[in-house]
């Protein structure tokens, strides 16, 4: 019996300290992030800093985001045409391909294999230079840290991601139009025209974009900071860049719902 | 590392492709069309309803596309919709054609349908087409069945 | 009055006490080495002088200014005038030695490409490695990189070099290279150096002072000759490396026969 009780406080005293950890790490992710935001002058200033990281988070990520929009719009035009051809309204398989895309997919899966292929390569980085003294080395010269490779890093990829988002979306229409007007024979017109009509700007594409944005910002946020803040040994930079890509994963999933339920229009 | 006029370059290739992306979803992709390529002659037709009809939908005889919507706008004289159709020019009909808005499927997309008159004259660019029927409305229809369900046992 | 002057300062990690009041003056012009064993805090110590942590109690001064108080503008500003080489040179992997070097120039300075380019050959000439300028740091070896750092260190012309280690790990002929041209950048420059290492021998022949630190403190100093001659049992075992003496060769612990008593008990 007393081992039982015993055991019990051990886990919820596990749970609290759990707790407790999170919150203060949380707190401090905060301070971090206006940290970043403040010393972000010379990421405009000294714009090559910038365009260094939009090389790296952005022209890197190019080839994995338009293979994979083109796989997924394959795949939605033949699913979609499946489930709407039983209906007499293969026509519309345009319309399901895109909004699909620009509303949800396009944002979340870009910014998923964004988190897990320019995020952590931002993590690993930045980690690697904690880890190996330079950015010790580089506050000792009077260079601010956070100015010079963190804030650089964090604008890079808030720029990248929505334009990888609107390029997986567009290659993803692209691949639906492949497979169901090419392929099985859908109508051209039809297939276009109907979309167009089903489309709003302003709803549609904007709230995607917005979405992008949103995550864009925080899987940044969140590479830089597991980089900046992780354990200066080669097991520690290993468990940032995981913690990276998982934190990354829920936060996008998660706001993804959340961002939805304000937009959407009972 | 690479130079820095090739960084610049790649990410300015970079920039460009997001945009010419984001322009091709704002613009949802215009210019793609079978008939535009082809020559066509424009003919009109005024219905009391078109129903949801929208520009560039299909425009089919006996279930062959033979061109498509171009325009359509609002009459304020007759309280009609006009709808511009383009049609093949390898399609000949008779003046007294007649144009009907239909469903493909039960809830498909609508199309103007043509059915070829008897005339000898041909459609010519410009002319109008005088017998039109509007598109089912399918609200009216049920609220017509109701009326017409309720209007019977009075009938015996 | 001297460039860097510690009073009684003390200073812990948490808990664990590794400082317990140390006073120690660097006087322009002069190198100063700080030995003792591993661990002892020596690292701690270049710390508290470029600001990187800050003091439990004691003043560590620099140049009249008392750096624990010192905000991050006017700290900066201090640490411009500081070059401080990394106990494993902390070279910026993603740039080649020359943007390396020229690094603190392109940060701190306007200068014209053509002039930084100048300055930055003539540093890895003092250092002897004008020839690897395009070189990545993952081509040098470990002396190379110690030797870049170095000129990186300098590149600003600093008041004040701070060194940890810069012998670690270096064969007796590059070990003698660093040496002298430690001694050469400090008079060239008219800078003064704190040199925190392990190695007596060559300490000896290039410094004008030296500290040794055990247990947190101060525990023997003086010029060259002076440590030489010494008769302190401390600096007896540090001079003629001998195993154990004064500096312990364990780490403090329990006795390891309450370890095996635990265990028959
Ligand atoms: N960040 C830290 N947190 C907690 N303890 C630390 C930290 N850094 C160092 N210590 C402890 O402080 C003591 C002094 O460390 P320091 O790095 O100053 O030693 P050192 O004299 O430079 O040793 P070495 O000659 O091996 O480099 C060590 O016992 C170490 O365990
Ligand atoms: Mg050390």
């Amino acid at each position: 019996m007393n081992g039982l009780f015993a055991g019990l406080a051990a886990g919820l005293r596990h749970v609290g300290k759990l707790t407790i950890d999170g919150i203060w790490r949380l707190g401090f992710a905060t301070r971090f992030m206006f940290a970043v935001l403040l010393a972000s002058g010379q990421s405009l200033t000294r714009i090559h800093l910038t365009i260094r990281e939009l090389y790296f988070s952005g022209v890197l990520s190019l080839l994995i985001i338009t293979v994979s929009g083109l796989f997924v719009g394959l795949v939605l035009g033949l699913q979609g045409y499946d489930i709407l051809q039983r209906y007499g309204s293969a026509d519309a398989v345009g319309v399901m391909v895109a909004l699909s895309l620009l509303r949800e997919l396009g944002p979340v899966i870009a910014a998923l294999l964004f988190a897990s292929r320019a995020g952590s390569a931002i993590t690993a980085e930045i980690g690697l230079m904690k880890t190996t003294e330079q950015l010790k080395a580089m506050d000792m010269m009077a260079v601010n840290p956070i100015a010079r490779v963190v804030a650089p890093r964090f604008w890079g990829g808030v720029l990248s991601m929505p334009l990888l988002a609107a390029l997986f979306s567009a290659m993803g229409v692209f691949g639906g139009w492949l497979i169901t007007v090419v392929v099985i024979g859908v109508d051209d017109g039809a297939f276009w025209s109907q979309m167009q009509a089903a489309v709003e700007f302003d709803y549609d594409v904007l709230n995607g974009i917005i979405k992008s944005m949103v995550f864009g910002t925080v899987v940044s946020l969140i590479a830089v900071f597991e980089g900046y803040d992780c354990e200066p040994t080669a097991e520690g930079v290993s468990r940032a860049i995981t913690r990276t890509v998982v934190t990354s994963a829920l936060a996008i999933l998660a706001l993804d719902f959340v961002l939805t339920s304000f937009m959407f229009r009972g | 590392m690479m130079s820095r006029t090739a960084l610049d370059l790649w990410v300015g290739i970079f920039v460009a492709i997001g945009f010419a992306a984001l322009v091709f979803l704002a613009m949802k992709v215009g210019s793609f069309s079978g008939i535009n390529g082809s020559e066509s002659y424009r003919v009109e037709a005024a219905f009391d309803n078109i129903g949801g009809l929208k520009v560039r939908a299909p425009v089919k005889s006996a279930g062959v596309l033979i061109g498509r919507v171009q325009g359509i706008r609002f009459d304020t004289d007759s309280y009609r919709a006009v709808v511009q159709l383009d049609i093949d020019k390898r399609f000949e009909f008779p003046a007294d054609t007649s144009a009907s808005i239909l469903t493909s499927g039960l809830l498909g997309e609508q199309y103007v349908g043509l059915e070829a008159g008897a005339d000898v004259e041909p459609l010519k660019e410009g002319d109008r087409l005088m017998i039109t029927q509007s598109a089912v409305v399918l609200e009216k229809l049920i609220g017509q069945f109701l009326f017409d369900k309720a209007a019977e046992p009075a009938a015996q | 009055m001297p460039l860097v002057s510690l009073r009684d300062v003390r200073f812990a990690y948490g808990e664990r006490s590794v400082l317990r009041g140390i006073d120690l003056d660097v006087h322009r012009g002069q190198v100063v080495a700080i030995m003792g064993g591993s661990g002892c805090g020596k690292t701690t110590l270049l710390r508290l002088i470029g600001g990187q942590l800050k003091a439990n109690s004691g003043a560590v001064e620099v140049a009249g200014h008392e750096v624990g108080k010192l905000g991050r503008a006017e700290l900066y500003a201090m640490r411009r005038r500081m070059g401080m080489l990394f106990q494993f040179g902390a070279l910026f992997t993603d740039m080649s030695v020359f943007d390396n070097v020229a690094f603190p120039l392109r940060e701190h300075t306007d200068l014209p490409p053509t002039m930084i380019r100048d300055l930055v050959l003539m540093k890895l000439q003092a250092v002897g490695l004008r020839g690897a300028a395009s070189l990545r740091p993952g081509e040098l070896s470990g002396g190379m990189a110690r030797r870049v750092a170095l000129a990186r260190a300098v590149a600003l012309d600093p008041m004040l070099i701070l060194y940890d280690e810069p012998f670690a790990g270096l064969d007796p002929i590059s070990l003698g290279i660093i040496g002298q041209l430690i001694r050469r950048l400090n008079d060239a420059l008219g800078a003064s150096s704190v040199m925190v290492t392990h190695d007596v021998h060559e300490s000896l022949e290039i410094v004008d002072y030296i500290y040794f630190v055990s247990d947190g403190r101060i525990v023997a100093q003086g010029t060259p000759d002076e440590i030489r001659a010494s008769a302190d049992p401390f600096v007896h075992q540090f001079v003629n490396a001998e195993a154990d003496g004064p500096v312990p060769f364990h780490y403090p612990a329990q006795p390891i026969d309450s370890l095996l008593g635990g265990r028959s008990a």
